[in-house]
């Protein structure tokens, strides 16, 4: 690796250069206050150079070499992993089995459709469900709510708590009787407690919070959940400078995938739907491009068909491309009351 | 907060005056950069950068709120839970009492269907003394199409509630609180807005309308999709307005018809045409899809086999209900208080099927 692509500044890297490091091979055997004197820098400065360089070479090596390196993973542990891995409920079965289970942890998922197919209603239905405790088969987690539209009604995350609430009450007369009688029900405001709401106002602040998240997550450790309602909003107006847009959409996309895979939450990434012309005519399109599109992990399109709601997986890399119907009910998301109508395998 | 200064974020001093030295002087400035560029930009370590980026980030970010406080922060505050009532009970019922606070509510349905009786209806709810269930507030409405009527105005006033408007001086007081304003084109639009900001906050205002959106921009929108909404600007401004002065805000939408090459569908869905093209409407909301998604509630008003009908089309809280209607002398007036649950994407489509003789009549 060049030493003009290692992450030093400009005026780091002039200086090494200079001095004949056109390598970061060359810098391998040399002693911090050897490099000091060379570079004519501080010795901690040179010391610091050698840990950033370092740093990068070793991720390096990781994609030429098969050597056991820090932070790498081999395949099976990825999948004992997977097989671990928690998921979300959508509170549909139908949902839930096209998703192997439901929305998973550490990864980033992306639900788009047309105005008023139920995006910001799964929204909050996905940060109720993931306060369900562990005892129920859920994660006993907290939810980020992060709001860009200005669409989080109080009154429905209310409704849908009280539902949750009370599905849990059965489940346990049902299926434990005597054996938790006494248990406590959670009371909806308890739903409501556990989910952190940021209302975003612009761009920047959807930067700033991101970057931001990577903190407060570590300050409250029991989040599970991210929802981002809608990543698009603020990206679709105000902006002139569409590499700009990209290069923003770009790192946003990553960080929010360090996220997911480093606390082990779930990023939910609601998107808008545009119209895109091809072969002749105008299709349904979810918004913000094509280089927008390699985001994410997993992307559904939430559409209806016929009378029906339906989910479709359109991305996914372990999941098989399949359909699904569901409704919005009074208690939130919940099974489509049709049961001829299956699972349709496409 | 996106403008807030990065010299009074304490950063330490060295790489402060760095930050001002490259002319990076607000958040907005430092985060529309990777950190690579500033790294570049700045001419210091990746240390420093993420460093200097986190916290400008930490402090750029807006506050966070437990639902359950936002949730007891509005019992508290707001009188109503933050609705205005339309008295029409059925789509107060829907609607958890009527159209919500801090967001916006859209009308859309043929011309002569009810949205403008609908809007001076409200009108008149919001001048209201609160003890007849209004909001005592101010009303501003922005007039586009020049339909506003005081005479009518007055006249749903008095036979709704004729027992105010018979006070001597009420009704003047009443029409007194609605402020109109009648931009010709776009910009003057623009300018009033910005100026409405101002007088939102000094004087009681408790609901904005504005009849109609969609005769702003119809004529330079349809030639071809363009790049950035028309409208985009002022979505995101009017629901900011919305939302920190924490008012309703009412606006209507006409109807266009469908164009031949425009397909409801994904790709992924086949050339399979969607049922709702097979309706005998096809109409669709002028203002496109981008415009949909940002509004919060869009009622939909049409005529179907010579009735008018509300439905609530999209709600994050309501279910998709239809209730039929009439325009009576003291406004609209509700046939019944049940309403119709209707099925699919029925109820986004826009009817105006025997819409003629209701107009006649």
């Amino acid at each position: 690796m060049e030493v003009l692509k290692s992450p030093l500044s400009a005026s780091q890297k002039g200086k090494l250069i200079s001095a004949g490091y056109t390598s970061i091979n060359l810098l391998s055997s040399v002693s911090p206050s050897h490099l000091a004197l060379e570079l004519k820098i501080s010795e901690a400065e040179a010391l610091e150079i050698l840990k950033t360089v370092s740093d990068g070479s070793r991720s390096e090596s990781t994609s030429t070499s098969c050597t056991i390196v820090k932070g790498a993973q081999s395949a099976w542990d990825m999948l004992q992993e997977e097989e671990t891995l928690v998921r979300i409920t959508t509170s549909s079965s139908d949902f839930d089995n096209i998703l192997g289970g439901g929305i998973s942890c550490k990864e980033v998922t992306e639900i788009g459709g047309v105005p008023g197919i139920g995006k910001t209603q799964l929204g909050i239905q996905l940060a109720v469900n993931v306060q369900i405790p562990f005892d129920y088969g859920g994660l006993g987690g907290k939810a980020i709510y992060i709001d860009t539209e200005g669409s989080f009604m109080v009154e429905r995350a209310l409704q849908i708590a009280e539902a949750c609430g009370d599905d849990m009450a059965e489940y346990s007369r049902l299926y434990r009787k005597g054996f938790h009688s006494h248990e406590v029900k959670i009371q909806p405001k308890d739903f409501l407690e556990n989910i952190f709401y940021f209302r975003v106002c612009s761009y920047t602040e959807q930067i700033a919070l991101i970057n931001y998240l990577d903190k407060f997550i570590t300050d409250h450790k029991d989040v599970k959940v991210v929802i981002i309602d809608s990543i698009t909003f603020h990206f679709r107006q105000d902006f002139d400078d569409m590499a700009l847009r990209t290069r923003l959409l770009g790192g946003m996309a990553l960080k929010l995938m360090k996220l997911a895979r480093k606390f082990g939450v779930a990023v939910v990434v609601l998107n808008q739907v545009t119209t895109k012309y091809s072969d002749g005519s105008f299709h349904l399109a979810l918004a913000l491009g094509d280089s927008w599109s390699h985001a994410s992990t997993n992307r559904i399109i939430l559409h209806w068909n016929g009378n029906e709601r339906y989910a479709y997986i359109d991305k996914s890399p372990s999941l098989r491309s399949a359909s699904a119907p569901y409704s919005v009910t009074g208690k939130g998301i919940r099974d489509s009351p049709s049961n001829n109508k299956r699972i349709k395998n496409m | 907060m996106a403008n807030k200064l990065i010299s009074e974020m304490g950063l330490p001093k060295s790489i402060g005056h760095i930050f001002a030295a490259r002319n990076i002087i607000t958040a907005k400035d430092a985060l529309s950069l990777t950190e690579f560029e500033l790294m570049e930009l700045l001419d210091v370590g990746l240390t420093q950068v993420t460093l200097a980026v986190a916290l400008i980030s930490e402090i750029a970010s807006p506050p966070y709120q437990t639902v359950k406080s936002l949730l007891e922060q509005r019992m508290q505050n707001e009188y109503l839970t933050g609705h205005l009532p339309t008295h029409l009970k059925g789509l107060d019922a829907a609607l958890f009492g009527g159209i919500p606070f801090g967001a916006l509510t859209e009308l859309v349905g043929p011309a002569g269907i009810g949205k403008t009786q609908f809007c001076l209806k409200i009108s008149v709810l919001a001048t209201l003394p609160s003890c007849y269930g209004g909001l005592d507030g101010h009303v501003i409405y922005i007039d586009v199409e020049s339909k506003f009527s005081s005479r009518r105005l007055i006249e749903i006033g008095l036979n709704s509630f004729p027992e105010i408007f018979h006070l001597e001086g009420m009704a003047k007081e009443m029409a007194g609180r609605i402020t109109v304003l009648r931009p010709g084109s776009l910009t003057e639009f623009t300018e009033s807005l910005q100026k409405i900001k101002v007088s939102l906050l000094q004087h009681q205002v408790k609901l904005l309308v504005v009849d109609s959106m969609a005769a702003l921009v119809s004529g330079e929108y349809e030639q071809g999709p363009p790049r950035q909404h028309p409208l985009g600007w002022h979505i995101s401004f009017i629901k900011s307005l919305a939302e920190f002065s924490r008012i309703p805000v009412v606006m209507t939408n006409q109807v266009r018809s469908r164009s031949a090459t425009e397909i409801s569908n994904y790709s992924f869905q086949g050339e399979r045409r969607d049922d709702c093209g097979n309706f005998d409407s096809h109409l669709v909301a002028a203002l496109g899809i981008h415009w949909a998604h940002a509004v919060t509630i869009r009622l939909v008003l049409e005529s179907r086999s010579g009735k008018r009908f509300i439905k609530v089309a999209k709600s994050p809280m309501s279910p998709p209900l239809s209730f039929p209607f009439k325009i009576t002398s003291s406004g609209i007036l509700l046939l019944n208080d049940a309403g119709i649950e209707m099925t699919g994407p029925q109820i986004n489509a826009i009817d105006h099927q025997g819409h003629s003789d209701i107009i006649l009549s």
